[in-house]
């Protein structure tokens, strides 16, 4: 009797014991695990802010902060955002910037897979120094080419063109897709390659049949990358747009005159960047990837 | 293959088997890699290369591009107020920005390895990487809008203040009459020094309606008593004007306020809180002369914000919204770093007696450091570039105290300037400076192959 109430005494010391030393445990963390949650939430109210903000009327918003809404949840309204679909010259910056997106994101990823394949697999004299000088065009700011290709499109008519900017990201990101492209494409088994050619698969065919399917993660990679540039884009259509002008120039054009103008650059800068987000959560390995595979750009 | 191994000619990889399809010649698969490289080295020798060299040259042209100036551009680049602005602040940008974006990443990186929910931090704080740097600069002019009512930061800065120094009570209050001296804001001193079973009569006006503290009555002029002395604070108006230093009837008090008692040396002895007529009174006073002041707190000017897009602050509140945008770069890329150290080599160290710290130091950064390179000089190519942020951060009023390369170079050439030959002169400028970078990269590929 007594050793087993001894027993029964002992037993919840231990348990006790041991839940005492797991709060100690979680008390030892607790200030990394505060830490984060606060740096966590003060990365986002940034963009928190600019939301509530796109979701009031301007007369609430001269009058104060977003942290109104929290306190009076009623003063959010979609109107800013039912004004902008019906401002004509927003709708169609936003179709613009989709045009010039998508074509600046397919051009340079075929263009750039087929140089990569060369790069990869295929013997020519000088190769290695070519490919040298695309990792020297790696870093060759786009700076340096605004003045002549501005005279250039003038003169050939693409200024002021969907196909003038979608020509422009292309070559522009060609080093680096080529960079990326080579450097997965060295990866794929010799031994597929061969087996293929002596089975006489011409290389166009080994380059649609082989390397583009077993090249895919580093291509998706590739297209979140172009695809958030090229969406991002402001210098690029600054400079050789005028009438053509995708959603950051449009943004910019109404931050000229800020202020008065909130309930537009609000809801407007929100739409611009829900796509990219949106992408960006979707393919979130890819772009990680990518980004570790070649961050030099 | 190790660092040593950088000859002339990198074997890229073995060559290709000897076993090619017979028949084929060496001319046809020449032939088949020009057609693979073909629009490739179109594009780039239309779109980069040749600009590129063309923008050298054109750097040596004055403006209209008829004359050659030698180097009269880069001269200009470098005497020009506006353009030795931009410079600098690139090099601010540059010493910086890096090695605070590197070293947050390091940080975040570092707390978030042994934590179970670091995905959703690290999306959290990655996310701005995918907006563009227009959007984020948008963002972050919202940020710092002046009014602390409306700038998000200013609010915040406004909240800490108000728990630190609070606001006064009559932030507006003036004294009604010279009798009351002092400096806007702060305290205010009644200038003849008064003996014990004197009155003060502390007449303050400019106080609006809604300043007059809650509870405040018909203000009373309290009867003087001997052994101390007594006063009134009080709203010295009342519709229709009033005589100015005579308590008047529809004149009310101001209670709450805090008053200072300071004897002949300056030294303050007692503080007296008036009451809801007004009245205060300090007791018990030794013979002798003393000043009475009202406290400078109630007069506690409100926070009037920071003003961040001011021609002051301008640059570092771009550099902390760029920050804020590159944060998540350095860290994700440093976390994948900090994954690959094997543990083996931690776990030595810690064994060894070395403390987390001294693990971290000697063992981990030192681990870390070709990651830590990397994402510095990503930063640094990048800083040199930047331009959409603070074209959108910076309202045109400070953008020339904003100024930076890049931006200099567009608004040279295209916003109405139109100089061609000084905005060429900036790119190369520009180029000049990524170049070590360049240089870098190739030696890293061939070290790598």
């Amino acid at each position: 009797m007594a050793v087993a109430e001894a027993g029964v005494r002992v037993a919840p010391q231990v348990v006790e014991e041991s839940v005492a030393r797991k709060i100690l445990r979680v008390l030892a963390k607790a200030p990394v695990h505060l830490l984060l949650v606060f740096i966590g939430v003060l990365w986002l109210i940034p963009t928190i802010g600019l939301f509530l903000t796109s979701l009031m009327s301007p007369a609430d918003i001269s009058a104060g902060g977003w942290w109104q809404i929290f306190s009076k949840p009623s003063i959010a309204t979609l109107e800013s955002y039912r004004a902008l679909w019906e401002n004509e010259s927003l709708r169609t910056a936003l179709l613009t910037t989709l045009e010039i997106t998508v074509g600046a994101t397919v051009l340079p990823i075929v263009i750039a897979a087929l140089a990569a394949y060369a790069f990869a697999w295929l013997d020519f004299p000088g190769r290695d120094w070519l490919f040298i000088i695309v990792i020297g065009l790696l870093v060759v700011p786009l700076q340096m080419a605004l003045i002549p290709i501005f005279s250039f499109y003038n003169a050939v008519g693409l200024f002021d063109t969907v196909l003038g900017l979608i020509l422009f990201h292309t070559a522009f990101g060609l080093p680096f897709a080529i960079f990326l492209l080579r450097n997965f494409f060295i990866g794929i088994p010799k031994d597929l390659l061969e087996s293929a050619r002596i089975d006489g698969a011409s290389e166009f065919r080994i380059f649609t049949r082989l390397i583009l399917p077993l090249g895919l993660p580093a291509i998706a990679s590739l297209a979140i990358f172009q695809f958030l540039w090229t969406w991002n884009d402001l210098l690029v259509a600054l400079t050789f747009g005028r009438d053509v002008r995708p959603i950051t120039v449009a943004i910019l054009s109404q931050l000229s005159e800020f202020g008065s103008s909130i309930e537009i650059i609000a809801p407007a800068s929100f739409i611009s960047l829900i796509l990219p987000l949106a992408v960006f959560f979707a393919f979130q390995r890819y772009f990680v990837q990518g980004l570790l595979a070649g961050s030099v750009k | 293959m190790s660092g040593a191994s950088v000859s002339a000619e990198p074997p890229l990889r073995e060559a290709p088997p000897p076993d090619v399809p017979a028949g084929e010649s060496r001319w046809r698969r020449w032939l088949i890699a020009a057609a693979f490289l073909a629009p490739a080295v179109i594009l780039l020798g239309i779109w980069v290369v040749y600009p590129a060299i063309r923008t050298i040259i054109r750097s040596f042209f004055n403006a209209a591009g008829d004359h050659f100036v030698w180097f009269a551009n880069f001269e200009e680049l470098f005497t020009t107020d506006l353009l030795l602005t931009a410079i600098k602040n690139n090099a601010l940008w540059v010493a910086i920005v890096p090695l605070f974006v590197t070293s947050i990443g390091l940080i975040f990186a570092v707390l978030t390895e042994r934590v179970r929910w670091s995905v959703a931090f690290k999306t959290v704080v990655f996310m701005p990487m995918a907006i563009s740097l227009l959007a984020a600069g948008v963002i972050w002019r919202l940020m710092y809008i002046q009014d602390p009512n409306q700038g998000t930061v200013n609010a915040a800065i406004a909240a800490v203040k108000g728990v630190v120094e609070p606001e006064g009570a009559l932030p507006t209050a003036e004294p009604s009459s010279p009798q009351l001296v002092g400096n806007p804001g702060s305290t205010l001193t009644l200038k003849t020094p008064l003996d014990p079973g004197q009155v003060a009569v502390l007449g303050l006006s400019a106080i609006p309606d809604a300043d007059v503290p809650e509870g405040a009555k018909q203000a009373v002029k309290p009867p003087a008593k001997p052994d101390g002395i007594t006063g009134v604070v009080w709203r010295d108006f009342k519709p229709g004007g009033g005589k100015i230093g005579k308590v008047e009837k529809g004149e009310l008090g101001l209670p709450g306020v805090t008053l200072e008692l300071k004897d002949s040396s300056g030294k303050q002895i007692a503080t007296a809180t008036s009451a809801a007529d007004g009245t205060f009174a300090f007791e018990r006073l030794a013979q002798g002369s003393y000043t009475v002041a009202i406290s400078g707190d109630t007069f506690a000017q409100p926070f009037a914000g920071v003003d961040w897009l001011g021609d002051q602050l301008i640059t570092p509140a771009i550099m902390i919204a760029y920050i804020w945008v590159w944060a998540g770069f350095a860290m994700v890329v440093i976390a994948a770093g900090l994954a690959a150290i094997p543990r083996d080599v931690l776990e030595a160290a810690r064994t060894d007696g070395a403390s987390e710290w001294q693990t971290f130091i000697r063992v981990t950064v030192p681990l870390l450091a070709p990651i830590l390179s990397v994402v510095f000089i990503t930063l640094v190519i990048n800083v040199l570039k930047v331009f959409d942020i603070v074209l959108s951060v910076a309202p045109s009023s400070s953008q020339d105290d904003a100024n930076v390369i890049a931006l200099a170079m567009w608004r040279v050439s295209f916003s109405g300037q139109n100089d061609f030959g000084v905005g060429s002169a900036i790119a190369t400028f520009l180029f000049l400076l990524v170049l070590p970078v360049l240089a870098l990269n190739i030696r890293r590929f061939r070290r790598e192959v």
